[in-house]
């Protein structure tokens, strides 16, 4: 009868934390399909998903690190750097096939390494985790502009690309590791001890530690998953643009990373948190920059629209609780 | 209304997602009276005060206070009217120091801008005195023990004047000659006309502070009486609702096999050199005053404290333990006093807490909730934890029922030497036999308990050998008839036996 009472009711059932972001997804998506007859369209949507496939990867390590407890802000200048590295690494090697094989190889122990880095500081040196990755963010940096003499480290490769161009079954290969990572992610943090283990420390560190759980452990694998997720990336932001410019390769990525994570749902204080959750945050963070571009809203203003999205995420979450 | 009738509530109720768990209560304080509030764990009690405090709000029903009647509807509206209150969770900052706690929200200022440390340091100081402690107004409330936070709390509440004094639970933690100042601080605020409401599960100390106590089962109120006219039996069976058991079971004679030998260990200013063994299917008791070092001996032997000196053997053989995780391996766990500090994670479903320690043994790879689930249910029909379901977060969960699944917690990986901090904080006459007698099960099969505990009943009445410590060091061990509490309380005091002050 009193269909303001019904709603509200069934607002009250909406568990913020689980069905929130899906819910966004889904207004949001209904409301770009009018506003625009081309959203709609199989490229359009593919591209969108190629767009956050980048930044998305380096969310679901990220949201391992914020569940226990910490933030990594060094994944942007890490991706230029592990990137950078793994085209001289291509070019070296005469940019064949092997060569290929041989650059993601090299890129994947620089991204655990560069990682265990962050994970060995926070943990071993008791370092607040902002501020160590704030340090290694301006290391890596410097480092990638140092190495290139500030220019851009361009692959001699012409396979190289395919790797990142490429698509199965017309999807973009971004795509499918996406969403694979994000599957097995899905999986870890719900269905492993490791997983589990994410959650306590984030949630109460002396309590996990008195429960038998080796803290420190635990918060080093995180910089080291996102240490690989940042190497993923890395390899298919190089291989698209055959290039890696050290200026400019992941400048604000640990922004996208870290904004796709808190619209998921994930709590910035730790302790909870949803990979699919992070998922859908990229998405919609992709959606608003397509419809933004689509409606012709100047690109300055773009960063407005983002910030007001992320805050808009995190206050919907705080009225629930 | 009558002028000595300080509150009166009328028909109040209180639901959580439509459960019931407060209802109709019609009752009436009168003004300068200790009312003693006594029921199961879940029964209701801590809500009910919580929402005298603006905490919660009622689902119904009208609260009148001095003859008004009022809408509490925060604390700060509470705070307003004169009704103080010392939670039964606490409710501290742990990265600011004591004073800063105390005064949080009710701080002094020296002009418009400035706040006044000075006096509040002294006024701090002032109370901590009162209450008979040493704790310095400028130490970090995560550097405090449970006792200590729980002195900071009792503080806080009565840092100013307050008209209505709630006290939930506020003895859990501490030692008899604490419990002996906090009741005289109590006699003296009631001299001033402070209206006191204390709950309690220490039913003995219910009769002796309270004029009257109320009793509630189930959300329900039962009675409401004179607490003389009350004795602990009929106490116990009205918050039942049926005839309790004989509380403690019979004791087991231990083996005489050795499973557990420490040796000299020692952790700087805490332990001095404690040298004791453990024998299977034995309940060694340790008691001693606040600060004896019960709890640091406890850490040092799971590896959380670093020792200074000092040997471990079990079952013979050396043991190096420096982690909680060494200690599990070896099959010792350890049950902490500070149940949200260290023992649950709030925020996690019951079933992830009970199996948090326990996760390698059932599952190598991937976690089968099935698995969890059942193990969880178990201690649900085991300890008879009230719970919506295992899946419900703890924080839901009333005190006791937490500290219910915080032992479940530490019993779930099967130990061989379970160390147990005041296991029976906060849980209701009812649990406690069921504990005890849980206790009594495990050692029966064989395991061995090291039993920490500042009741000293549950000393004399439950463990084969009581140890007793004071200023860090063992001062003695009690056996056979020597187990009394007076015995015991001599040797915790210093009049008899061991090193002298
Ligand atoms: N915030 C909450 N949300 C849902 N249920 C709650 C909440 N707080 C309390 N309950 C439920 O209300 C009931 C009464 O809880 P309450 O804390 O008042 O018990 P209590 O009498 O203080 O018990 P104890 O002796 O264990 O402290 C319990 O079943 C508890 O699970
Ligand atoms: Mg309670």
């Amino acid at each position: 009868m009193n269909y303001r009472d019904q709603l509200r009711t069934l607002w009250k059932k909406v568990d913020v934390e689980k069905h929130g972001p899906l819910f966004a997804l889904l207004v949001l998506f209904i409301l770009s399909s009018i506003a625009s007859p081309y959203f709609l369209q199989t490229r359009n949507i593919l591209n969108i998903l190629r767009q956050v496939s980048y930044t998305g990867i380096i969310g679901l390590g990220m949201t391992f690190i914020i569940i226990s407890g910490g933030i990594d802000l060094s994944v942007g200048s890490m991706t230029a750097l592990v990137g950078g590295l793994a085209i001289m690494v291509l070019n070296y090697f005469g940019g064949g096939y092997l060569a290929i094989v041989a650059a993601v190889i090299a890129a994947i122990i620089l991204g655990l390494l560069a990682g265990a880095l962050n994970g060995l500081i926070v943990t071993k040196g008791k370092v607040a985790p902002f501020i160590v990755t704030l340090g290694t963010m301006a290391i890596f940096r410097s480092l990638t502009l140092y190495i290139s003499n500030a220019g851009e480290f361009r692959s001699s490769s012409s396979l190289y690309p395919e790797l990142g161009m490429g698509a199965i079954l017309g999807i973009p290969v971004p795509v499918w590791i996406f969403f694979a990572l994000a599957v097995i992610g899905q999986i870890v943090l719900n269905r492993t001890r490791y997983g589990r283990y994410v959650c306590a420390v984030g949630s109460n560190e002396k309590v996990a530690l008195y429960s038998a759980i080796n803290t420190d452990l635990v918060k080093f694998l995180s910089y080291v998953i996102a240490g690989f997720t940042v190497a993923v990336s890395a390899i298919l932001l190089s291989s698209r643009l055959n290039s890696i410019s050290s200026s400019n390769a992941g400048v604000n990525f640990e922004l996208d990373a870290i904004a796709a994570v808190i619209i998921g749902g994930t709590s910035m204080s730790g302790g909870s948190g949803t990979v699919i959750g992070t998922v859908i945050g990229a998405v919609i963070l992709g959606i608003v920059n397509n419809m933004l571009n689509m409606l012709g809203v100047s690109p300055y203003l773009q960063g407005t629209v983002k910030g007001l999205v992320i805050i808009g995420a995190v206050l919907i979450q705080h009225k629930k609780r | 209304m009558p002028r000595d009738i300080l509150l009166k509530t009328d028909r109040l109720t209180k639901e959580f997602s439509g459960v019931r768990v407060l209802n109709e209560i019609n009752l009436e304080i009168r003004r300068g009276e200790i009312l003693g509030i006594i029921g199961e764990n879940g029964a209701g009690k801590s809500t009910l005060v919580k929402i005298l405090n603006g905490t919660y709000t009622p689902t119904y029903g009208q609260i009148y206070f001095e003859g008004q009647p009022v809408q509490i509807k925060d604390t700060s509206v509470a705070k307003r009217l004169g009704i103080s209150m010392i939670p039964q969770e606490f409710n501290l900052i742990p990265e600011l120091n004591v004073y800063e706690n105390v005064f949080l929200g009710q701080e002094y200022q020296r002009g418009p801008f400035l706040l006044d440390t000075r006096r509040m340091r002294a006024k701090t100081r002032e109370l901590l005195r009162e209450l008979n402690t040493t704790i310095s107004p400028d130490e970090k409330i995560q550097n405090l023990s449970v006792a200590g936070k729980q002195m900071v709390e009792i503080a806080k509440a009565i840092a100013q004047d307050c008209k209505l004094l709630i006290m939930d639970e506020p003895t859990t933690v501490l030692t008899a000659p604490e419990v002996e100042t906090l009741f005289e601080l109590m006699r003296r605020l009631k001299q001033n006309g402070v209206t006191i409401i204390y709950i309690s599960h220490k039913l003995k100390e219910v009769r002796e502070i309270c004029d009257r106590v109320l009793i509630l089962r189930d959300g329900d109120f039962v009675s409401l009486d004179p607490a003389d006219s009350l004795d602990l039996r009929t106490m116990a069976n009205r918050m039942v609702g049926r005839e309790v058991g004989t509380i403690l079971p019979p004791k087991v004679t231990p083996s005489e096999e050795v499973i557990l030998e420490v040796a000299g260990l020692t952790v700087s200013g805490l332990v001095k050199e404690v040298s004791f063994q453990l024998k299977k299917g034995e309940i060694l008791g340790f008691a001693g005053l606040r600060g004896a070092g019960r709890t640091e001996l406890a850490e040092a032997i799971i590896g959380v404290r670093k020792k200074t000196a000092g040997r471990i053997s079990i079952a013979g053989h050396e043991r190096r333990i420096n982690s909680p995780v060494d200690a599990v391996r070896n099959r010792i766990a350890y049950l902490s006093e500070d149940r949200q500090g260290i023992g649950i994670l709030t925020n996690f479903e019951l079933a992830k807490n009970v199996t948090l320690v326990s996760l390698p043994k059932y599952f190598r790879f991937l976690i089968n909730p099935a698995v969890e689930k059942k193990r969880a249910e178990y201690y649900v029909d085991t300890f008879g934890i009230k719970t919506g379901s295992v899946y419900t977060r703890v924080e839901y969960l009333s005190g006791g029922n937490q500290q219910k699944v915080s032992l479940a917690k530490s019993l779930d990986p099967a130990p061989l030497i379970f160390i147990v901090d005041e296991p029976t904080r906060g849980i209701d006459v009812n649990a406690k036999r069921e504990v005890y007698h849980f206790l009594h099960e495990l050692v029966e099969s064989g395991i061995s308990c090291i039993l920490i505990s500042s009741e000293l009943e549950e000393l004399v009445g439950m463990a084969n050998r009581v140890a007793v410590m004071r200023e860090g060091s063992l001062v003695g061990i009690l056996e056979g008839d020597q187990i009394t509490e007076e015995e015991i309380m001599y040797y915790a005091t210093g009049v008899t036996g061991g090193v002298s002050a």
